[in-house]
């Protein structure tokens, strides 16, 4: 961890027009909370409905594309990574740096907000909200690794991202049961059912799958980011 | 301190971008001269740990600079590419650098490296706010900022107007006095020798040529030219010429002679006499191959 790149890389974030997009998917969420307690009432199958489909299943992975890519892809993108990279510091720990923003990025604008979403419409009962938002973190934290990785391997992270986002996780994960196995909000939504005892939550993943490989991808995602830093080459215009 | 490249080659793919290049840069200037595309920038970023190379090694003092992070310490790159945060100011960038290096006194450093550059006054502007050449400047000094004994510079004039021209090279001049070794490339050989003592001349990836300024200079001078020659009578200028050696071949155009001068001095020297000998008016000598491409094709052929 080192704090300098760590405070240029959330001035970047969050000083310019980039935190209206991490902003406008959490209001979003909050948004429909609210219109759902006026309309529903105080109602939990709604409450699950909406944090399954929306804040784990759309708002999270896309809010991973922005915060996990936008700590590193426009730097490699505009070269000037060069300024942090052309410093005795070593390329893993820049990594491990850019990861911990992101993760915190997520933190902040995908778990905090999916709590009080929860909360709006079922407050805490059957620990719905809490479960959500500890799925929410951990979810957050994988994905936070998983597009840190794609943003250095590829000039297309963003893109590539995004239809991994919507194609994989929204539409693959929800119409073949298997793939579920597979996917990130899936293992998050494991961890919400752990927490939660809600008769409308019920996860086809079980915990024991789902903390090993959440582990696994987000370990695996930030060392093999450093380990491609560290051969990142300047192919020059030439 | 020495970076040493040995044999070092270069390719994307099948297409080879640095061709067995072997050079040491000590302390002191050296200018990387070579036209657009010759491979200098891939080069300079296998100096600067930036690059790879497919063959051959480079070290700085001894120590391989690829994957090596520590190299950072005794290196300051100045890239080419703006490579700037728009969004800090010049004082948060250069200090910025002083606190990666992990100074003890960052922000007096950072005060001194921006002194250094002529950039006090505009230093709490937004870069994004400022020119190319100050982007350039504030490059520099972010470099500078731990005061290394090694400096690679990747085309830092360009952009810049004459007068932070000058400022750089007198700046440049003196580190390398001071005893830096310092490495710039340039594609303008005027630049080259104004601030480097040293020219290593690089040509379609090839190490073309290596010495002083004069040692290149004259390699370029003493090569065949071709000059456009118009006169009052062209025909019996061309018969006067070809009796001597020097001239070694001659085409009667409709517009005028095209000479080919095999030693230049001496046709230099001879043409004058010979159009006065010959009472023959000169119009125009003009000449046909100036530009630095046919110097450096020259050169490469040379070399081969």
């Amino acid at each position: 961890m080192n704090t300098v790149v760590a405070g240029i890389t959330y001035r970047a974030l969050l000083g310019r027009r980039r935190i209206i997009l991490l902003l406008l998917l959490p209001l979003a969420l909050l948004g429909l909370a609210v219109l759902f307690r006026v309309v529903a009432g105080n109602d939990q199958f709604m409450a699950v409905q909406l944090m399954q489909k929306f804040a784990i299943g759309t708002m999270l992975p896309l809010l991973g594309v922005i915060a996990g890519t936008g700590v590193i892809a426009p730097e490699i993108d505009d070269g000037t990574i060069i300024h942090l990279m052309s410093k005795p510091i070593s390329r893993p720990t820049i990594i491990q740096t850019k990861f911990l923003v992101a993760a915190s990025l997520l933190a902040v604008f995908g778990a905090v907000p999916t709590y009080f979403a929860a909360w709006l419409l079922a407050g805490n009962e059957d620990g719905i909200a809490a479960g959500f938002a500890l799925g929410a973190l951990v979810g957050g934290i994988a994905y936070a690794a998983v597009f840190l990785l794609l943003g250095v391997v590829t000039r297309h992270a963003v893109t590539i991202g995004i239809i991994y986002a919507l194609v994989w996780e929204s539409v693959v994960g929800g119409f073949i049961p298997g793939a579920r196995q597979y996917s990130i909000q899936h293992w998050a939504g494991s961890i919400a059912d752990q927490v939660s005892d809600s008769s409308f939550l019920k996860s086809d993943v079980t915990l024991g799958f789902a903390v090993p490989a959440l582990l696994l991808v987000t370990v695996a995602g930030v060392v093999w980011a450093g380990q491609r830093l560290r051969v990142f080459s300047l192919t020059g215009d030439e | 301190m020495k970076i040493e490249l040995s044999q070092v080659s270069r390719w994307y793919g099948n297409v080879v971008a640095v061709n067995d290049v072997t050079m040491t840069i000590g302390p002191g200037v050296t200018g990387l001269l070579g036209p657009n595309g010759a491979g200098k920038s891939t080069l300079l970023h296998m100096m600067a740990g930036f690059l790879a190379p497919s063959g051959g090694t480079v070290t700085l003092d001894g120590t391989r600079v690829w994957k090596n992070h520590h190299i950072y310490r005794n290196i300051g790159l100045v890239p080419e590419r703006e490579g700037v945060y728009g969004f800090l100011t010049g004082w948060q960038f250069v200090l910025s650098a002083a606190r990666l290096h992990g100074l003890p006194d960052p922000v007096e450093a950072a005060r001194k490296a921006l002194a250094t550059v002529e950039m006090e006054e505009p230093k709490d502007r937004r870069v994004e706010t400022y020119s190319k050449g100050m982007r350039q400047r504030v490059k520099v000094a972010a470099a500078l900022v731990h005061d290394p004994p090694v400096l690679l510079l990747d085309e830092p004039f360009n952009g810049m107007d004459p007068r932070q021209r000058l400022h750089l090279m007198d700046l440049i001049r003196n580190m390398g006095t001071a005893g830096k070794t310092i490495l710039f490339s340039s594609h303008i050989l005027e630049e080259v020798e104004r601030v480097a003592q040293h020219i290593e001349v690089l040509v379609a990836g090839r190490h073309a040529a290596s010495g002083n300024f004069r040692e290149i200079r004259r390699l370029m001078t003493d090569r065949p030219h071709l000059f456009m020659i118009r006169s009052s009578d062209d025909r019996k200028l061309a018969a006067a010429l070809i009796r001597d050696q020097s001239a070694g071949g001659i085409t009667l155009r409709p517009d005028g002679l095209e000479v080919q001068a095999t030693e230049f001095r001496r046709f230099a020297r001879l043409l004058p006499r010979v159009a006065q000998a010959e009472g023959v008016r000169l119009h125009e000598i003009s000449p046909a191959d100036e530009d630095l491409e046919s110097v450096f094709s020259y050169l490469i052929n040379r070399s081969t």
